[in-house]
């Protein structure tokens, strides 16, 4: 098993086999990201019974938690792979924490927009200034952040390394996001699944988790198009590179 | 199917305003990050086909 992740670790490190090998990921993920959302949307938008409550308005969730389960999960996933950067200097995680400070922020905002859109019929209001929304906002500045250090420094090395201190501190603003709805009062409602239970309706429950699901694999797919983007700008001097584009 | 025709469905109880303006907006922004990688990865291999046409000319 170690020895597996060892083997996968070290293959993934060299940007000609993860180009590679990405490339023939490529259509499964976006398959599966395809079967996936488009059943949820259409279950979760026109079959889904109405939330006793709030009606139709409901229906942004299937948007809205996706989104913000995206935008916590790839600031993580950016994190690791800060520390990759730090600890190992490797190559491939600079080009993917770079890559995925983008979509993250597009996520980000995504979350924060449909929130907001979702807050004016639910709540009154599209915005206030408590813990939920507060911390995520900082997530989407913390994404831009990255963006603008990552243009900032010319050498991409440097920049990855400066740009890895900065989402590594920045993670701790992710527990902060995820247990504020617990730690202070806020508008916003608390989580209503977990890993273990909900306590949502079985028919509302199905298609959100396929959209979840889905989203996951739409970020595989984006993550892995900009990652290939990076490999061919860095790359370029090298040969295999410049077979790959001479052929084609 | 939670509505009984497809003008109920688009009008959402009161909310159909809210519900679109957010699957728009996701849909744009969405597109827009599918989009942003296939036209780079083309410029990338233009520029690159370019170097390497200057570099043989050079040579």
């Amino acid at each position: 098993m170690f020895a597996t992740i060892k083997r996968l670790y070290h293959q993934f490190g060299s940007p000609r086999y993860f180009y590679d090998m990405t490339g023939k990921m490529l259509p499964w993920l976006i398959a599966g990201a395809v079967l996936l959302i488009i059943p949820g949307i259409v279950w979760g938008l026109a079959f889904a019974p109405p939330d006793y409550l709030q009606g139709n308005s409901y229906r942004i969730m299937y948007i809205h938690v996706p989104a913000a389960s995206l935008a916590m999960g790839a600031y993580v996933m950016m994190a690791v792979a800060g520390v990759v950067v730090l600890v190992w200097r490797m190559k491939m995680a600079e080009m993917v924490a770079r890559s995925i400070a983008p979509i993250g922020a597009s996520f980000a905002f995504l979350c924060l927009i449909t929130g907001a859109i979702w807050g004016k019929p639910t709540w009154g209001t599209w915005w206030v200034w408590d813990a939920r929304l507060t911390s995520m906002l900082i997530l989407l500045f913390l994404y831009i952040g990255v963006m603008a250090l990552n243009m900032a420094i010319e050498n991409a090395q440097s920049a990855a390394r400066a740009t890895a201190v900065l989402s590594i501190v920045g993670a701790v603003n992710i527990p902060i996001i995820k247990y504020s709805v617990e730690w202070w009062n806020t508008l916003h409602q608390p989580a209503s699944i977990s890993m273990t239970s909900s306590s949502m309706a079985t028919e509302m429950l199905i298609p959100l988790l396929l959209c979840i699901f889905g989203f996951y694999f739409l970020f595989a797919v984006l993550l892995i198009m900009a990652t290939r983007c990076e490999i061919l700008q860095r790359e370029q001097r090298s040969n295999w590179v410049r077979q790959l584009v001479e052929n084609n | 199917m939670a509505f009984d025709n497809f003008a109920e469905f688009l009008a959402m109880g009161k909310h159909g305003a809210y519900v679109w303006a957010a699957y728009g907006i996701s849909l744009l922004v969405i597109a827009a990050n599918i989009l942003a990688p296939i036209l780079r990865q083309r410029a990338l291999r233009i520029d690159i086909q370019r170097k390497i046409k200057r570099e043989k000319l050079e040579s």
